[in-house]
């Protein structure tokens, strides 16, 4: 510990000098000595395993503050009650606030229920969460086996599809409400073959299936260069060996492909699951929940409660709470199926 | 052509399209055209006038009237073709209106008096044309360059200061063996599935008591510390031999000076994807700077469009247009830099 030498503050190691530096190298350079003139009088002081937590230090302080703190603080509103903004204003009220959210006559009838709206946010989460998750998985891994295969132009197509992911929510909702109202091309197309207009936005069931098709429509790309990395690690020779033995395509996706893609599908499973039960600014920009409760999820529902009119920071915060659950218990799966298919 | 064939043929070593070539190619070619077909649709359509907007069936292509400037008068003039009483066509150029009475001149001979035809004899004379109108009316209360300059100014320090943090953790927490190294990093893994989303007002109520709320500064700073950025990083770093660094050592170089000019140089591969993670992130982040922002000097593109959507309801020629300015941005870049985009997420990806 500390017992190095160390370098005069004004002298640069003989690696980085030498002729031929661009601009940009060589301010770097200058910002990397001028740093390393304090960072290395407080190496001597504090020693190289201090350094150590010098460097994890910013990122902890950060991560401490603005996700760990608030995640106690989440814990702690839960159970206070009235509408004070402050902590110590907040009347404890034990766990009122999680009951009241699952108070119900019927809890599969979310009209019975004390907060309907948190009810209905869930079983809309459910149905969103399944669906979505089902739909993309399936048309990520076709358009990843499709684009594995000797096609001219496949890095166009990778992008192809890849382009809508970089599409903000908010662009992507603007976009299909565009194309989806009363008077739009999809619309004028069904009149054309014949057939009525569709209010696509203002019909419950079309708006819970937009939502589904528009967000798969903006993600799906993300996941097909995932799975086609996947498929891409799989050595060509097990292929070839499959075809000395005479396997039939359909014998080698069954038993070749799709049990070596496992992992990689584990990773889209978890990763799209993730990002759908936290569904929220696609919809808020789409259908703002609507029509009526039709496509309220759930983080619509904490921001609903805890930011619009009523700011009932209680009930979000307990909502929240109920959600990380869900989440963690997500992420342990993912990490028990991580670890058992190590050991397999 | 024999070029074309060869290429377009370059299919499972054959020289011919298989069924299953050629559904592929159908898919690829379907999917292409729903990836990009609402897009094209949606720029189109920001070229049109508010009239042709409400048009059903709509058009793919912006059409306009044509007009044209005639001596003595000041504006240029709607073209018309009128449909005679013995079955000829003319074109009149419109002079004023009196509901369905139109007052027409001949175009070719302005100074003759005007003469009166009713609507249900005109029919418009019409020509594509990309007029820029809506764009020039929507900037005047949809603040583009400030949004730009805001969503740029979020996206390109918050991806520094998240490359620079981040790595420094994932170098320390890869490299050296200490007390709490391992507590560290397992709160950190803990919450990678966790969204700033749940804790969305415990978050808020953080940074308002740190006074950044309305400020570019509370945006940026509490999602620095990704957890998926230190993941991603420290296991690249777990592959970058220690003997490196001790030699290093040998040679009289600080840690700084490891971390700066051994460490990062060789993890350019993951601090590539984690950039082009960050700036997807937060380019298109919309909840967070939604609660943090109030006053629309501040509003970033997402934000402000938003916005904007709210403030003109039903007056979709503007809200297009501002729409295509704001997808304009990272669709050059994504034009310019695709290849380096997919096959960085291809490779590196995730682990």
């Amino acid at each position: 510990m500390g017992s190095q030498t160390l370098p005069k503050s004004d002298e640069t190691p003989r690696r980085t000098s030498g002729a031929g530096r661009t601009w940009w190298e060589s301010s770097y350079y200058g910002v990397i000595g001028f740093i390393d003139s304090g960072f290395s009088r407080l190496q001597k002081l504090i020693g190289i395993k201090g350094m150590a937590y010098v460097f994890v230090l910013p990122n902890l302080l950060i991560f401490g503050i603005f996700i760990l703190l608030p995640m106690l603080l989440n814990f702690a509103y839960a159970f206070t009650g009235g509408n004070r903004l402050l902590l110590q204003n907040r009347p404890a009220v034990g766990t009122q606030n999680i009951e009241q959210l699952f108070q119900c006559e019927d809890l599969l009838d979310y009209t019975s229920c004390r907060e309907d709206k948190f009810i209905r946010a869930i079983g809309n989460t459910t149905w969103f969460v399944t669906s979505q998750v089902t739909l993309m998985v399936g048309v990520s891994l076709i358009t990843s086996l499709l684009l594995n295969r000797q096609i001219a132009g496949r890095a166009f197509f990778r992008s192809v599809f890849f382009y809508p992911v970089l599409l903000s929510p908010i662009v992507v909702a603007l976009l299909w409400s565009w194309i989806l109202r009363e008077n739009g091309i999809i619309n004028a197309w069904l009149v054309g073959v014949g057939l009525e207009r569709i209010p696509f936005l203002t019909t419950n069931f079309w708006a819970r299936t937009w939502v589904v098709l528009i967000s798969v429509w903006s993600q799906m790309g993300f996941y097909t260069l995932i799975l086609l990395a996947g498929l891409q690690a799989i050595p060509s020779d097990l292929y070839e060996a499959a075809d000395i033995d005479g396997a039939s395509n359909w014998n080698k996706f069954w038993s070749l492909t799709l049990p070596l893609l496992m992992p990689t599908m584990l990773v889209v499973l978890v990763l799209s699951l993730i990002r759908a039960v936290q569904v929220f600014d696609i919809v808020f920009a789409f259908t703002d929940g609507g029509p009526g409760t039709a496509t309220l999820f759930i983080v619509q529902y904490i921001y609903d409660v805890g930011f619009t009119t009523s700011q009932r920071l209680g009930i979000a915060a307990s909502a929240s709470l109920v959600m990380a659950s869900v989440l963690i218990v997500f992420t342990l799966a993912q990490i028990g199926l991580r670890a058992r298919s190590g050991e397999l | 052509m024999t070029a074309v064939r060869q290429f377009l043929f370059r299919t499972q070593g054959e020289d011919r399209l298989s069924a299953g070539d050629i559904a592929t190619y159908l898919y690829l070619l379907i999917g292409t055209f729903v990836m990009f077909g609402p897009v094209i649709w949606l720029i189109f359509s920001s070229f049109k006038p508010e009239s042709e907007l409400n048009r059903f069936p709509p058009r793919l292509l912006p059409y306009t009237q044509s007009t044209i400037e005639l001596p003595g008068y000041d504006d240029p003039l709607p073209l018309w073709e009128v449909t005679r009483e013995d079955g000829s066509i003319d074109i009149v150029a419109e002079v004023a209106r009196f509901s369905v009475q139109y007052q027409m001149v001949d175009p070719d001979n302005p100074s003759m008096e005007p003469e009166t035809v009713l609507l249900n004899n005109l029919e418009r004379v019409e020509e594509v044309r990309f007029s820029l109108e809506n764009y020039a009316e929507g900037v005047i209360s949809f603040n583009f360059l400030r949004y730009l300059w805001n969503s740029i100014f979020v996206t390109v320090v918050a991806t520094l200061l998240t490359l620079l943090v981040n790595s420094m953790a994932a170098f320390s927490l890869s490299k050296y063996k200490y007390e709490g190294r391992n507590v560290f990093f397992l709160i950190m893994i803990s919450t990678l599935m966790v969204p700033l989303s749940v804790i969305l007002v415990p978050a808020f109520l953080v940074v308002n008591s740190v006074g950044w709320y309305d400020s570019l500064i509370g945006v940026i700073v509490p999602a620095i510390a990704t957890p998926t950025g230190v993941f991603l990083l420290r296991q690249y770093m777990l592959t970058i031999p220690d003997e490196l660094l001790d030699a290093a050592r040998i040679d009289g170089a600080s840690e700084w000076r490891i971390y700066a000019q051994v460490i990062l140089p060789l993890s350019a591969p993951a601090l590539a994807v984690l950039t082009i993670f960050s700036v997807m992130w937060r380019w298109n982040d919309f909840l967070w700077p939604l609660i943090v922002l109030s006053d629309s000097n501040n509003y970033t593109l997402q934000v402000g469009l938003n916005a904007f959507r709210g403030e003109q309801e039903t007056q979709f020629h503007l809200i297009l247009a501002m729409t295509v300015l704001t997808l304009l941005p990272i669709t050059l870049v994504f034009a310019f830099l695709q290849k380096y985009i997919t096959t960085g997420i291809a490779t590196t990806g995730m682990k």
